[in-house]
């Protein structure tokens, strides 16, 4: 089911064989990971930068990839730069590891690199993710890889990147606070329920990418390393782990997470973060979005049986 | 109490600032200084170009002076040289301990946002962080400046001129500033409206013994407004003093003609 | 010529000393107009000097020169302060603001008032402001001010009533009364707060019998409160009413005319 690939070292326990037939090298005529070395060495230095400044966004010169912007080249750069031979690879698209982006995005290392993929949270050492956090509480000596679209919090409030670079840098984040006043104002609550901003370590603020914000409390100290790559915008960030990140709320209207009131239909694990699926004789099906925690419960179901 | 033993709250020394690119070697102020004192108002008046707008900049930190320095007196009683100081410490006096009302609401307002956001942000930004007391402050502050408080969630683009700018000045007087600068903060409006609001300006700055100044070119406004006043004229300060002195008693040529320029109603 | 009259022990509250005064009219291409050629004056505690002489000679002038209103170009103008005499002609302006707060009224022949302000605030504030400590900030609270501005406010009713300007005014902003009302309220500044030196510039110029009497208590009462006062009366009748003394201006040196000084008893 998985098109992963028999990787040159003994793979780990869990790893699945494809039988599809596939080469045992990376793809003829690319470097490893795409990036040639010294794009590598630019991200990295970047990456440095981000994790010594935690939230605060560093500028890199963003590579043309093989897709397009808006599909995830920030993630990927990151991934690429990062990614070594005993790493072993997860990709998960809100939260499911078969959608058609995640498959294209495994594949594509898997292509490039020789490493061993696997939709288990536990046993991935680096996960790229588009708009979700597992479910698995992550531990230390993972990394957790983010695309992010739009890496500036402040954009809908301040269009200016200039101007946002001065706010960040002297800390005025007055427009932060002016906004979520006026969805408390405006609607009883805050109205963001996902990419709801951030600051990290007590300084700077930064968008937790479209993530829902059910998953933030998540970040909060998280034992991973986070790292976050918007390709379009050309920007690297940094969470180092048991770092501070709180959400930004009101004393008297704390950011809470919200349950959704309902079961997954396949697990029933109430605990999780679902999605709603439409099924075509008009009913709604509550599946949790994380699919390798789905599927992990009903195993657990299972064995417990 | 004898004000001259009280220490000054702003002072600048010998300002001239020059626009980039002005290739005649014409400052647009020309070795101005002055000082200011806690509480009271100074009016600098002038006609067009004169440099009063671009004195009050300098004042502000906004353009930074070719020669001369402004400094002023923190609340710690520290003096801290206002172009000197790094853009981080500037801007958070800008939204503590000073005040600046634009001539244009809209220039010194959060257009998109509600006057009630519009007030509490400097709060917000101080560390205010419960939503009813942020609510509660924005609403006192409107009663304050004679607007009315139902209208807390509306936004400043619903709002005529004179109450957009009274709006402004809600959301500069919020954390009690120590020191606001105004740029002719009620050209433009409606003679009543502006009649109006000087009148609060007045009262506000009084009560809450705001030192100010306020750039005019209007000079019933200074004799209203201000204990002391100053004339430009070029960029250069040609008269200064008290202000029903310098307005009935001239003594510089520039100050008599524009005095007696004056079309009284 | 020198005042020498009136030798009381302590030293007198206002000392004239040599001021000239004179206007450069650069707008007629700096011609220059003398107006105050060495005047010397002295007024006591309790005492009302009055200026006299015909128009055009400077009383009105010296009057705004004692007020800071006018500058002057030579002399001193020595008031006797608790903290030491100060001169006005060389003080500052914050020096200046401060006195007129609390120690020097002023009341001219002509209401200058704001725009809005009903005419029982124009006066309440002048109390308001005298009590406002220099370094109090926002009087503390609306509250407060409310209960300050309630019995200044009570003050000055008084006072207008005994002006007898009509309670239906008091509301009113001042701008559209008669010369009369106008004049009272005027006066009502001038003397609601007790003052050390009470500067008055035809006081009863619109006035009618009633009034003109009112006001000659009110500085009967300025005086026994031991203020100087120093006025320009044109109703012979008000000044040989309160003048302690009389004293004309020294005219320009080249004119032939000696300055006569008459004298009337209190």
């Amino acid at each position: 089911m998985d098109p992963t690939r028999a990787p040159h070292t003994a793979p780990p326990p869990h790893a699945d064989r494809s039988a599809a037939a596939q080469a045992d090298a990376p793809a003829e005529g690319y470097n490893y990971a795409y990036l040639d070395e010294r794009t590598k060495r630019m991200l990295r230095r970047a990456l440095l930068k981000a994790v010594a400044i935690p939230g605060h966004q560093v500028p890199f010169g963003s590579r043309e990839m093989p897709l397009a912007y808006g599909w995830g080249t920030g993630g990927i750069q990151v991934t690429a730069a990062v990614i070594g031979r005993g790493d072993v690879l997860k990709v998960i698209d809100q939260g499911s590891d078969d959608t058609t982006n995640a498959v294209n995005i495994r594949e594509f290392f898997a292509r490039t690199t020789d490493v061993a993929t696997t939709t288990r949270t536990t046993d991935a050492t680096l996960i790229q993710t588009r708009h979700r956090i597992p479910e698995t509480p992550l531990r230390e000596g993972q990394i957790m890889v983010y695309q992010v679209p739009q890496p500036e919090p402040l954009y809908k409030l301040e269009p200016r990147r200039a101007e946002t670079l001065a706010l960040h840098a002297v800390e005025d984040y007055g427009l932060m606070n002016v906004k979520l006043y006026e969805d408390i104002a405006q609607w009883g609550h805050v109205e963001t329920t996902s990419d709801y901003p951030v600051r990290v370590n007590g300084r700077y603020i930064a968008s937790p990418s479209p993530i829902p914000a059910f998953d933030n409390p998540k970040m909060d100290h998280m034992p991973a390393l986070q790292l976050f790559g918007a390709g379009r915008e050309k920007r690297i960030y940094a969470i180092p782990p048991y770092t501070s990140v709180q959400s930004r709320d009101f004393e008297d209207h704390p950011c809470t997470v919200q349950t959704q009131g309902h079961a997954c239909a396949l697990c029933g694990c109430t605990t999780s973060y679902l999605d709603e699926i439409a099924n075509d004789d008009g009913s709604t099906l509550w599946t949790c979005s994380d699919t390798d925690w789905c599927e992990q419960q009903q195993l657990a179901q299972g064995d417990a049986r | 109490m004898n004000g001259t033993t009280r220490a000054p709250l702003l002072q600048a020394e010998a300002l001239s600032f020059r626009f980039p690119g002005e290739t005649q070697g014409r400052d647009a102020v020309r070795h101005a200084s002055l000082d200011l004192y806690p509480g009271e108002v100074l009016a600098v008046v002038g006609e067009s170009g004169s440099g009063k707008t671009t004195l009050l900049n300098c004042l502000a930190g906004r353009l930074a002076p070719r020669e001369g320095s402004v400094r002023y007196r923190c609340a710690s009683d520290e003096w801290v040289d206002v172009h000197a100081m790094p853009e981080r410490q500037r801007r958070l006096l800008a939204r503590t301990e000073w005040g600046f009302v634009e001539q244009h609401a809209a220039a010194g307002l959060r257009m998109g946002v509600s006057a009630g956001a519009n007030i509490g942000e400097r709060l917000m930004g101080l560390g205010e962080r419960h939503y009813g007391r942020l609510r509660d402050s924005a609403a006192d502050w409107m009663s304050r400046v004679e607007l009315d408080a139902a209208r807390i969630d509306e936004s400043p683009r619903h709002y005529s001129g004179g109450m957009r700018q009274r709006l402004q000045i809600a959301r500069n007087l919020v954390t009690r500033p120590r020191l606001v600068l105004m740029d002719e903060p009620t050209t433009g409006l409606d003679v009543s409206v502006q009649a109006k609001l000087l009148d609060l300006i007045r009262l506000l700055v009084a009560r809450m013994h705001v030192a100010a100044v306020v750039v005019t070119h209007d000079l019933g406004v200074a004799r209203l407004l201000a204990h002391r006043t100053l004339v430009m004229q070029g960029g250069r300060i040609v008269e200064h003093g008290l202000t029903d002195r310098v307005l009935d008693d001239p003594q510089h040529p520039y100050t008599q003609l524009l005095v007696s320029s004056v079309v009284a109603p | 010529m020198t005042d020498t009259s009136n030798a009381s022990e302590a030293q007198p509250t206002l000392r004239v000393r040599g001021v000239h005064k004179h206007f450069t009219l650069h707008l007629r291409g700096g011609q220059a107009l003398p107006v105050l050629h060495g005047v010397d004056l002295d007024a006591a505690a309790g005492e009302c000097v009055a200026l006299v002489g015909a128009s055009g000679q400077g009383k009105s002038t010296l009057i705004k020169c004692l007020h800071g209103n006018y500058g002057v170009n030579r002399g001193e103008i020595l008031l006797r302060t608790a903290e030491g005499e100060v001169d006005l002609a060389q003080a500052a302006p914050q020096q200046v603001i401060e006195l007129r707060r609390r120690r020097i009224a002023y009341v001219s022949q002509f209401l200058r008032a704001v725009p809005r302000v009903p005419a029982i605030d124009v006066v309440a504030e002048r109390l308001l402001q005298a009590g406002l400590d220099a370094d109090m900030a926002d009087l503390a609270g609306n509250e407060a001010w409310q209960t300050a501005q309630e019995a200044a406010r009570a003050q000055v009713a008084a006072l207008f009533t005994r002006l007898n300007l009509p309670p239906a005014l008091w509301q009113l902003p001042p701008a559209t009364f008669s010369g009369g009302e106008q004049q009272r309220v005027n006066i009502a500044r001038g003397f609601i707060l007790p003052s050390a030196l009470l500067l008055l510039d035809e006081p009863t110029a619109s006035l009618d019998a009633a009034n003109r009497r009112v006001v000659v208590q009110l500085i009967h009462e300025a005086k026994a409160r031991g203020a100087a006062v120093i006025g320009i009366f044109h109703d012979e009748e008000v000044r040989d009413a309160v003048a302690t003394r009389c004293v004309h201006l020294p005219s320009a040196p080249d004119t032939a005319v000696a300055p006569v000084e008459l004298e009337t008893t209190p």
